[in-house]
């Protein structure tokens, strides 16, 4: 790293395989504090695959086997002194096609705080789902109608419920899988600011289809291509010189 | 592809494109009527049968009854020790005020007939209940015994030559009268839902049978529903694909397909043999019922818990929700409407179910219902098999009231099954 930037996750030699299918080749990549990072790369190239391997999402695919090393500040998150639940509330996620619970709006930020019994009563509870909204710019759009399924908001709104329900568990870190890739440019431009905000608090991954994005939101960019890290740096760098041939094709248009 | 191919336009006008076109029309509208043309007869069918059952059972929801005075005698009545009296008497007394004659033409026990036999305890129960004294009249409707009930019907033809109908010139005639004096009336037979079984048909009814299908019912929902959706849920969530869990899998489906009977005899030895349970019990025969349920509701709720989306699971996973958080704070609210669907029908079926019920002895003529799931009991479809075999004209049209009786029953819970489905059933 260039500047001298705290590392908050850390992979080293992470390999992934599907059954017989190996997804990820000996990934080697820090996520620093208060960063964002972008992961590039064409589809099927693990990128996704990595970034779930930092909460332990694949833990729920069966045949998935991940070796080498990833650390959360220092602790492997593999080892089995580590309890997967915890490690996710620490590592909070964003999904591509936002899923908010068939609850009301005030239920979806609330269920992360109520299962991990971090509010002592109901006002606190209203505080950490007010600040949450907030803090995912969704707040004023529906302070009105708390009670109302978060399922029958418009797509840029359910994604930002998603985000602050990610968040309302304080997560030391937000993993977000193309997380605007569902939404129409106006909604993703508001999820780029926030994400911005986001930064000041949190730690952040982000896999983005979008060349554009990546460069607009990160500070760093790792590019994948077919299971490998071909290259990683700061964003500006990696965009204006890149030192592989294969991100400059990616970059440039020429493959992916 | 080439480009010559490409480019080479399909000939989509001409005689040829038109002979083609026709044809796919006319397979078009042929397959559309074949299907229109089974509809038709599906319906057509289920038609019938309907029309035949209400044909036949109609009459049993109406019973004939009789309006009689009956005065208490100092002979009969005994008014010190009511319940002492001479019931057989009080009859015999109002009867031959009807009918004078009778007495002089010593036919007065063919009279007392056209009542049901069990005047005497109705007559007994209403002096009992009241404050009567001697020289006292009580006025009550009593049902008509089956024969005259089936004449009064038009079941029993009067047209019949006299040796071949069931009551001669002579009782057509003393029950004319009674017509004419306009104590004959003919009532919503609420006996059929309230009374219990009886041999004599215009007293019998279905109370102890639904009683007893209700208990078994509740038996077999208490076992299959909550077995059912643990080994569900645990196939589904949590069991290893192995060897063991695919046979486990196609064994359960091939449960779903093992024909009654064969539980029957398995509950016959198993729970009436081996644990010595009561016979004709509801508590065995909702056992029983459950063990073919619980395939049902497995492969239900195991289809309503794969209908979950996945996203809803990632979404919780992601928030740092624990397996069983997932399952019971998601995917098993989600699934439920599927569930209980799955759980209503299996229920349907099991209410529909004889031959298990059978061969653990629910066939017995028991004329109470059951107090509790240890009693020996009925259940509607064994007690519209014991009608269905009984000899009396009464029974004829009872088994059929009986067939609609559960049918009744069956379109409910049916309904019920759709409008959770309906109503319930969440979209995303």
């Amino acid at each position: 790293m260039s500047e001298q930037i705290k590392v908050k996750m850390r992979g080293e030699n992470v390999c992934v395989h599907y059954g017989e299918k190996q997804a990820l080749f000996d990934v080697n990549l820090d996520i620093g504090t208060n960063q964002v990072t972008s992961l590039i790369g064409p589809s099927g190239c693990g990128k996704s695959t990595f970034l779930r391997c930092l909460n332990r999402m694949n833990d729920t695919i069966d045949i998935c086997r991940v070796t080498g090393d990833l650390t959360l500040d220092g602790q492997n998150i593999y080892d089995r002194a580590i309890d997967v639940v915890e490690l996710r509330a620490r590592v909070g996620m964003v999904f591509q096609k936002p899923n908010p619970f068939p609850k009301s709006i005030y239920e979806n930020v609330a269920y992360g705080p109520r299962i991990h019994g971090l509010t002592r009563d109901k006002t606190e509870m209203d505080e950490v789902v007010e600040n949450s909204l907030k803090r995912a710019g969704i707040w004023e759009e529906v302070k009105d109608r708390l009670d109302q399924p978060g399922t029958g908001l418009s797509g840029g709104q359910q994604q930002r419920l998603c985000i602050a329900r990610a968040i309302a568990t304080k997560p030391e870190v937000l993993l977000m899988d193309e997380p605007c890739s569902a939404l129409d440019p106006i909604a993703t431009a508001i999820i780029e600011e926030l994400i911005d905000e986001l930064r000041e608090n949190f730690t952040i991954a982000i896999v983005t289809h979008s060349m554009q994005q990546a460069a607009r939101v990160s500070q760093k960019t790792a590019f994948f291509h077919l299971g490998k890290l071909i290259e990683e740096g700061d964003t500006e760098e990696i965009f204006t010189n890149p030192q592989n041939k294969k991100t400059q094709d990616y970059i440039t248009g020429r493959i992916g | 592809m080439s480009d010559a191919s490409m480019t080479t336009q399909h000939a989509l006008q001409g005689q040829a494109a038109e002979r083609r076109r026709r044809a796919r029309h006319a397979a078009d509208t042929r397959l559309r009527l074949y299907g229109i043309g089974a509809i038709t007869l599906a319906i057509g069918l289920l038609g019938i049968l309907i029309f035949t059952i209400i044909l036949g059972g109609h009459t049993a929801f109406t019973q004939t009854h009789v309006r009689v005075q009956f005065p208490l005698t100092a002979e009969s009545y005994n008014a010190e020790e009511p319940a002492r009296s001479n019931w057989r008497g009080v009859i015999d007394d109002a009867m031959a005020e009807i009918f004078p004659d009778a007495v002089e033409g010593g036919n007065l026990r063919t009279r007392t007939q056209i009542l049901t036999n069990n005047t005497q305890f109705f007559v007994r129960d209403a002096v009992l209940a009241g404050d009567y004294e001697v020289g006292d009249t009580v006025t009550l409707e009593v049902p008509a015994s089956d024969p005259y009930d089936q004449l009064n019907k038009g079941v029993i033809k009067r047209d019949t030559p006299e040796e071949n109908r069931r009551l001669d010139n002579d009782e057509v005639a003393a029950f004319d009268s009674l017509v004419e004096n306009g104590q004959v009336s003919r009532p919503f037979n609420w006996g059929l839902f309230f009374n219990a079984d009886s041999r004599f048909p215009e007293i019998a009814g279905l109370s102890g049978a639904i009683v007893g299908s209700f208990y078994a019912l509740m038996v077999c929902f208490l076992i299959s529903f909550p077995v059912g959706i643990m080994a569900a849920t645990y196939l589904e969530e949590f069991a290893p694909k192995n060897r063991l869990t695919d046979l486990i899998e196609v064994n359960i489906n091939n449960l779903a397909a093992v024909p009654s009977i064969v539980f029957g005899l398995l509950g016959l030895a198993v729970f009436l043999q081996i644990f010595g349970l009561p016979r004709s019990a509801p508590l065995v025969g909702g056992m029983v019922l459950s063990l073919m349920t619980l395939p049902t509701i497995i492969i239900a709720t195991r289809a309503a818990l794969k209908a979950v989306p996945p996203s809803i699971r990632e979404a919780a996973l992601g928030v740092g929700a624990s397996k069983h958080q997932v399952i019971t704070h998601h995917v098993l609210p989600l699934a439920l409407p599927g569930i209980l669907t799955g759980t209503i029908i299996g229920l349907a079926q099991a209410l529909g179910e004889t031959a298990p019920l059978l061969l653990i002895g629910m066939n017995a003529f028991i004329t109470s219902p059951p107090g509790g799931i240890f009693d020996a009991s009925t259940a509607l479809p064994t007690q519209i098999y014991i009608w269905a075999d009984s000899p009396e004209r009464g029974f004829v049209a009872r088994t059929s009231a009986g067939i609609l009786v559960l049918l009744g029953f069956l379109i409910t819970m049916n309904a019920i099954a759709i409008f959770l489905r309906q109503r319930l059933e969440r979209r995303w």
